[in-house]
Order: C-alpha cells, then structure tokens, then sequence
C-alpha cells in the first residue's frame, strides 16, 4: 500500500477511535441534530406548512448544523498536547495528511446522518420508501464537499481566539452551494419528479466536490505550516 | 564534526526568523556532526525554542536554510524529515489514546514495520510497560515526559532536538536519560539540547552555544568546569 495511503488511514483510525473513547463530538453532534428537529416540528403549524414541504429544507439545516458541530471537534484534537507537531514531523505528505482528517470527518458526519435521517422521517412523518437511495447518493454527494471545506476551515479556525465561533463564520457561506444543491434534489426526490428534474443541481453538487476537494488538498499545507 | 561522508549531520546558514515585526533570530549559523551534543543555552525569550523548531522543519525560516544528512529539510523531503527526532515542552501525545495506542501511531507516522511492537519495546525501555493501557491524562509530568522522550526517539532518529528534555523527570529518569543519549551519541547521534539547566547540559554537551537576542554570543567546545564557566555565561546573558 502506498505510504500516502498507509498515512491517511493511520491519521483517520486515530481520530475515530479517540472519538469513540471519548465520545464529545458525534454525541453533542448527535443531541443538537435531534433538538433542531424537534424544534422544527413544534414550530410548525401543520394547517399553514404541510410536512412535506418544510421536510427537505429541514433536514438540511439539521444535517449542516450537526456537521458544523461535529467538524469543531476535527482540529482541537490536535491542538491539545500540540499534537499536530507529532502529525508535521512525520515524514508524509500534508496532503495525506489532509485526506486522513477528511476521512475521519466525513465517518463522523455520516453517522450523526445516519442516525439523524431516522429520527426526521419519524419527526416529519415522511415515507422515504424509494427515494432512500436517492437520498443517501445526494447525502454523500454534498457532505463530501462541505466536510472538506469544513476540514482545511477546522485547521484554520483552531489556530484563532475563538476557534468555535470562527468556523461556522467561515464554513457558513460555503456550505451554501451544496445545500440548495442538496434541497433541491431531495424536494424532488421526495415528490417522486423525474430525474432529468434534479440532474443539473446533482452536476452541481458533483462538480463542487471535485473542485473544493483539490482546492483543499492543494492549500492545506499552506494552512498547517508555520 | 563532519561525518564520514564530509557532511554534517545537520546544518542551518543564515536563518532568520521574524513574527510580525518583530525579529526573533538574526542569521543564526549552526553545524552538526555525528556524536556532537550541543547544549543551546540563554535567558528567556533569546529564541531557544524557535531556533529548535526551524532545525525541527515545523516553521519555516524567514530566510536561510536548513539542511540535514545534506539535504535541504523541505516539506517535500521525506528522506531527511524521517532522520529527526524532536522533543518539544509539549508531549504531542493524545490525551484520549493510551500510551501504547500513541506510540503505536507514532510508530505508523514513521512507516516503521511492526508498529505495536516498536511501541512496545519503546515504553519498556522507558520504563512505562506497566502504564502501557494509561491515558497520558492520568499520568504525573514526569511519566508524561518518559513517553513523549519515548515517542521522539522510536524512529532512532540521527539527529535529536531536545527543548528541556530533563523537566519533570526524577534522579533516577533523568540518569536513564544521560545513560540513554550517551549511548546513542557514542553511535553517531547528533543532539541539539535546549535547557536552562546547566548542568545537564554541561554534562551531556561537547559543545556549548549561547543565544541572546536571536544571537549567538558564544558557541564553542566545552572546556573547563562549570564552575569557570558559569560567571562567564552570566556576564554574556547580562544577568
């Protein structure tokens, strides 16, 4: 295996299981995911907004907040200790580097998700049925993007006074394109439309993801060294 | 003290390092040879701690240059960067991964084969076998430093850069630490110490340099005693 590789999955098994050992990430990710819903729903009069209108634009609002949330956590793990020193030293690439936080940010986003997308069709009384497919290529297709953006942001945004409110002021605005991306197909997935209806906004989201994930590989070792 | 090749182990031209406006080292020149041991002394604030990590390639130089095992240190040079062993105040360990699992991934980052038995064989000749399953926030100062002295050094790197390497750790560690680097410079190791601890350093050194202001007043071979030493040091360092 490539020592590139090697380096990547090293970095990624790492912060997994020093997240799962210590659990603060994925289960504050996880509570804000399931209040927000339930905020949702209560906040809706169900005479004006049927459900399954609100439905795609809250599930995104749900699933790019708990990201945010989950994404803070990416980088503060190597501020304590200065880890990170440890991770510059070593002989590889910061571009590996960079694909192993992604990678570990994309497995811990795709579980709050994962557990998330259960609890809004419950919330929102929506039958995914076939489009649960749809919905899980779409999910990936844009968490993709924004976590990678969200990732080189998290190196950043740790290395400031106020790392926590700094990522979001950061992150917020380019989670934007993905997100109507993201809306837009699900809405139409959900309405059971046509594919050739959501085509162009899936060439969206699959062309941010090409030019944000290289655009973050390429400057992430600006970011990180000194 | 070149090496047998004519290079040195480690050396830095002209390096300048500025924060800001503010100039932190003014072309600082360095050389390094095998089994040369250089104690960097100065008050506070003299750049011990940035001259460490330009050596180390964790920050880039204003300008100037440094080279290990004859190489420019890029980021890009993986060859050079694998010959480094750096020790830091900070232990660089994770707080939520045991001692084991640390080094373990230290041990991966250096693409080392084996890498839980490199680990292991690591803690045991720190004497933290028994603490192999402990989370480095359970442990005292001193238990943390054994580990992080055994995380920089696991790779057997060829050039170590030590910044305070004896805090925290008792009689009894810090000889194992003597004993350790001892062996290791009689085998061709080049050691950068940083310290305020004179005697460690006086120990340990064959060469002593003295950076005040980003400068270097003094570098030059040990000699003498400490003793004779010390009032000179005093004079340079304007206490």
């Amino acid at each position: 295996m490539p020592e590139a590789i090697r380096f990547a999955l090293a970095i990624a098994a790492k912060d997994i299981r020093a997240e799962l050992r210590s659990k603060t990430a994925l289960l504050s990710a996880l509570v804000f995911a399931a209040l927000v819903l339930v905020v949702f729903n209560f906040a809706r009069d169900p005479t004006v907004l049927a459900a399954s209108d609100l439905a795609p634009s809250v599930l995104w609002v749900t699933f790019a907040l708990a990201a945010i949330v989950a994404l803070n956590r990416a980088f503060n793990i190597e501020r304590e200790n200065a880890a990170l020193d440890g991770l510059l030293l070593a002989p590889v690439s910061r571009e590996a580097l960079f694909v192993g936080k992604m990678l570990a940010n994309l497995a811990f986003v795709g579980t709050v998700e994962l557990v998330t997308l259960p609890l809004f069709t419950l919330f929102f009384n929506v039958n995914l049925g076939r489009a649960l497919p749809g919905i899980l290529g779409v999910t990936a297709l844009a968490t993709i993007g924004f976590v990678a953006v969200g990732t080189i942001f998290s190196a950043m945004a740790v290395r400031t006074r106020f790392a926590e409110l700094m990522l979001p002021v950061l992150l917020l605005p380019f989670m934007v394109p993905p997100l109507i991306g993201a809306v837009q197909v699900t809405s139409r997935l959900l309405a059971a439309r046509p594919l050739s209806e959501m085509w162009g906004w899936v060439r969206l989201l699959a062309l941010y993801d090409i030019v944000f994930v290289t655009l973050c590989v390429l400057t992430f070792s600006a970011v990180v060294d000194e | 003290m070149p090496s047998h090749d004519g290079a040195f182990l480690l050396e830095a031209r002209g390096l300048h390092r500025s924060f800001g406006r503010v100039r932190i080292l003014h072309g600082i020149d360095l050389s390094l040879g095998p089994g040369e041991a250089l104690a960097v002394i100065g008050p506070n604030g003299a750049g011990k701690t940035t001259l460490l990590r330009l050596l180390a390639g964790l920050m880039r130089p204003t300008a100037g240059e440094v080279r290990l095992l004859g190489q420019p240190l890029g980021r890009g040079n993986h060859h050079a960067r694998r010959a480094v062993g750096f020790l830091s105040h900070q232990s660089l360990l994770y707080d939520d991964l045991t001692l084991l699992e640390n080094l373990t991934l230290a041990a991966r980052l250096y693409l080392l084969e084996r890498p839980v038995e490199v680990a292991r064989t690591a803690l045991d000749a720190a004497g933290l076998a028994d603490r192999a399953g402990e989370l480095p926030r359970r442990l005292s100062r001193g238990l943390i430093q054994r580990a992080a002295l055994a995380r920089s050094t696991l790779h057997d790197p060829r050039v170590l850069l030590l910044d305070e390497p004896f805090t925290g750790l008792d009689a009894m560690a810090s000889s194992r630490l003597r004993d350790d680097l001892q062996a290791r410079l009689s085998k061709g190791l080049g050691l950068v110490l940083v310290t305020h601890n004179l005697s460690d350093a006086w120990e340990l050194a064959s060469r002593l340099a003295v950076l005040i202001h980003g400068r270097w007043a003094a570098d030059e071979p040990r000699s003498g005693t400490l003793e004779a030493f010390l009032p000179r040091y005093q004079r340079l360092a304007g206490a």
